[in-house]
């Protein structure tokens, strides 16, 4: 008794904070009301804010931040980024094709359909993984996923889309609903040594400080990727993001790409669809 | 008679200590951090700043409340402590980290993390 009292009281907090429906398994996944849900929650915090402003993150949370960045954005540490990976998309690969190829409309402004559930294999494509995908079936060795090369490949296509709102979907297949279960699952569920979910500090506290940081809101936090980060001096992917992201919860990290990431991306980008692409972006 | 007098010498030096302490304003200055103190503030450790405003801490942190006037806020010692040790125990949505339960400090540490606490 005492048990299942307790239990409801954790599922009305849930309810009260995540602002989505707690997911078990006899409920049937709905990603549409969850969406609602977590839509509504941000837009109910942060009443003021205009809902493109959230991509923003920590600049659309904080006045003196936001003075900052627009110094920044007057000449964008990510700028280097972007005409790299314009050349690398430009070049050919050894047998003559190039990364255009691999992709719908040569790869220019496709970035908001990433990623996409794929009927076939039955498992989440991510940009990154598609890249180095491409680069496998043509004979090139594979590019580490968080940063550099992959960095400025990802910097580009963000680039090219810039302002294209995320146009994520989730078919009505069980195994892409999975997916979309398994990647929400993963953002509210706590893990490492300091006991943090995604969820505890990205839908709990954005808007807070910790220490001089402010924390970025989940709604939208994809929309910029990739980054310049002041904190790493150097670009970073998703991929470095999650993985960052486990490291500080004193956990051990997934490997980039692993399936759990891959649903994760999933999950948050479909939570932002309708908000424009607004990366590559600089980040303190 | 020898531990009689290294007795007699340490109730001496703490009654100094004592009367150093009481001084106010002008002690304040040159009083040895409070017990406690670093390990509250050491990034590895508490880490309270990262969340928490205390007095004497640069760069707080807002995710928590400031931690100010503790002891009248939690005259029960054991309720102080045992929001270190879990406080996802008594409000499972709570984000602060279970020091104790994952071993992030010991029950001695966390006591004299209380100590410190009690002085602000």
């Amino acid at each position: 008794m005492r048990n299942s009292c307790t239990a409801l009281v954790i599922v009305a907090v849930f309810l009260a904070i995540a602002g989505a429906p707690p997911v078990t398994a006899d409920d049937a996944t709905n990603p549409e009301a969850t969406f609602k849900a977590f839509r509504a929650y941000f837009t109910k915090k942060f009443p003021k804010l205009a809902l493109n402003d959230f991509v923003n993150g920590p600049y659309s949370m904080d006045a003196d931040l936001r003075k900052q960045w627009q110094q920044i954005e007057e000449l964008p540490p990510y700028d280097f980024a972007i005409e790299r990976g314009k050349d690398m998309f430009a070049a050919a690969f050894k047998n003559g094709k190039s990364y255009g190829d691999c992709f719908p409309d040569k790869g220019i402004g496709i970035r908001q359909n990433y990623p996409y559930f794929d009927e076939k294999s039955g498992e989440v494509i991510t940009l990154e993984l598609a890249l180095n995908r491409c680069r496998e079936a043509n004979g090139e060795a594979l590019f580490s996923y968080v940063k550099d090369e992959m960095a400025s490949l990802t910097a580009y296509m963000a680039f090219t889309s810039r302002g294209k709102p995320f146009d994520i979907k989730v078919p009505n297949d069980p195994r892409a609903l999975a997916a979309f279960r398994n990647g929400e699952r993963y953002f509210y569920t706590r893990r490492g040594q300091l006991n943090f979910s995604c969820a505890s500090c990205h839908v709990q506290n954005p808007g807070n400080h910790i220490r001089t940081e402010v924390l970025a809101p989940a709604l939208g936090i994809l929309n910029a990727m990739p980054i310049y980060r002041s904190e790493w001096n150097s670009m970073g992917t998703i991929s470095r993001r999650f993985v960052t992201c486990n490291s500080q919860t004193r956990g051990v990290p997934l490997e980039p790409q692993d399936e759990e990431f891959r649903d994760v991306e999933y999950f948050l980008s479909y939570m932002a669809n309708g908000l424009p692409i607004s990366g590559p972006a600089a980040r303190p | 008679m020898r531990s009689g007098r290294f007795a007699a010498g340490v109730v001496g030096v703490l009654l100094c200590a004592g009367s150093f302490l009481s001084n106010g304003v002008s002690a304040h200055a040159q009083a040895p951090a409070p017990p406690g103190q670093a390990l509250a503030f050491d990034r590895a450790k508490g880490n309270c700043l990262t969340c928490h405003d205390i007095k004497g801490g640069d760069s707080p942190g807002n995710v928590g409340p400031p931690l100010g006037d503790m002891k009248a806020r939690f005259p029960d010692r054991s309720e102080l402590a045992a929001i270190v040790f879990d406080e996802t125990k008594r409000n499972p949505e709570s984000v602060m980290p279970p020091f104790g339960r994952n071993l992030i400090m010991t029950r001695d540490e966390i006591e004299a993390v209380v100590d410190f606490l009690y002085t602000r």
